[in-house]
């Protein structure tokens, strides 16, 4: 387990101390049960696919993860040193639940898996400098007809 | 939806649906090769759909199974390493030492890629053995050129050393009970060579009047956990 209190004092406080922008309003949007939704994945892992173009320290671009990408072809180029890797390393649904969602979407209990996934980079900037990408990224969602988004950080 | 990995942040922005989960940096599903215990934590996420109203941060209680960091019982290097030499690791014997840790390792390394049907090791273009070589140039002379025309030398080393640690990695979790990460970056940056030229890298960046240095040294080679070992 590891909570703020678990982790070096040195760690917590980076947590901590990091900036986290306050929205005006609270957005709430519902939508059909979800055995009617289409889902798609979006990681500020560093996720992508091997052999595409890897990210900068303080990439604020985007890869794309098509649906069918299998899990082997994904690797990370994170900025940041300051989290586990192993765990990808060993199992890449640990970080992006790709084999887990399919699964639940094979079963029934979610609509549909997205035709595309996303991924970011999610350090060395600030929240409102991934602005413009995000609203990207919401806009070609909605273009899938993805009524449910997973965000997935590390 | 989000998944939470840190409350206090998540307390403080405020998105519509989150699920705090008790899990380390890094796995947000909580555990690797638990199939089951993914599905609970992507059940539990995917549940607050169907919340009446928000914003919302659900708990998610279940420790992940056989993750504690600080676990140290499950878990020894698959290979004795030699031990390291007295002093300050001279650039051309640190090579021979890191190619002696990769000649025992592999191994391993090679079943662990072959079990998972994949490794992470690459992003840099180099061998395993070609990127320790260039991280020791690196070291000796950090004005070399980038192996990589299209990145400069210090992007070229963050990946090479992502690869470099990537496969220690990987060859040290191929035996089973390889879940605690606080042994496995312990036996990295204690008891290995790669971790000792890594550490000896991110000293000579400090030591270098440019931003990208700085950065190499400060935040993308060692964890801030082991800052401390930086000489």
């Amino acid at each position: 387990m590891v909570r703020l209190t678990d982790i070096p004092d040195i760690d917590a406080q980076h947590l901590l101390d990091k900036e986290c922008p306050a929205f005006e309003g609270e957005p709430w949007v519902e939508g059909p049960p979800l055995a009617g939704r289409r889902v798609a994945i979006v990681t500020s892992a560093g996720l992508h696919r091997a052999g595409e173009r890897n990210f900068d320290l303080r990439d604020v671009g985007y890869r794309v993860i098509p649906g069918a990408t299998e899990g082997a072809e994904l690797v990370m180029t994170h900025a940041s040193v300051n989290f586990d890797r192993t765990g990808f390393q060993q199992d890449v649904n640990v970080v992006f639940p790709i084999d887990r969602l399919r699964e639940l979407a094979a079963a029934g209990e979610v609509g549909s898996v997205a035709d595309f996934h996303y991924s970011v980079m999610g350090a060395g900037w600030l929240p409102h400098e991934i602005e413009t990408t995000a609203r990207e990224l919401a806009g070609m969602l909605k273009e899938d007809k993805v009524d449910a988004v997973l965000l997935s950080p590390v | 939806m989000v998944i939470s990995l840190v409350r206090e942040h998540t307390e403080r922005i405020k998105p519509p649906r989150a699920l705090w989960v008790p899990f380390q940096l890094g796995r947000p599903l909580g555990a690797p090769d638990d199939a089951a215990f993914q599905t609970r934590v992507l059940r539990a996420a995917l549940a607050l759909f169907t919340a009446p109203a928000g914003p919302i941060i659900g708990d998610f209680e279940e420790d992940a199974p056989g993750a504690d960091p600080d676990d140290y019982s499950g878990w020894v290097c698959p290979v004795a390493l030699p031990a390291p030499p007295d002093g300050t690791a001279v650039p051309g014997s640190l090579l021979a030492q890191v190619q002696a840790e990769i000649d025992s390792l592999a191994p391993w390394y090679d079943l662990a890629r072959e079990r998972r049907g994949r490794t992470t090791v690459g992003v840099s273009g180099l061998s395993v053995v070609d990127a320790a070589a260039f991280l020791i140039r690196f070291l000796d002379d950090p004005e070399i050129e980038s192996p990589d025309p299209a990145l400069s030398v210090a992007h070229a080393a963050k990946f090479a050393a992502d690869d470099l640690k990537a496969w220690y990695f990987e060859a040290a979790t191929a035996r089973p009970g390889a879940d605690g990460s606080v042994p496995l970056n312990d036996w990295f940056w204690q008891e290995t060579a790669a971790g000792r030229l890594l550490l000896s890298l991110s000293a000579v960046c400090r030591g270098i009047d440019a931003p990208v240095m700085q950065w190499l040294a400060d935040k993308a080679l060692v964890p801030r956990s082991h800052h401390h070992l930086i000489p």
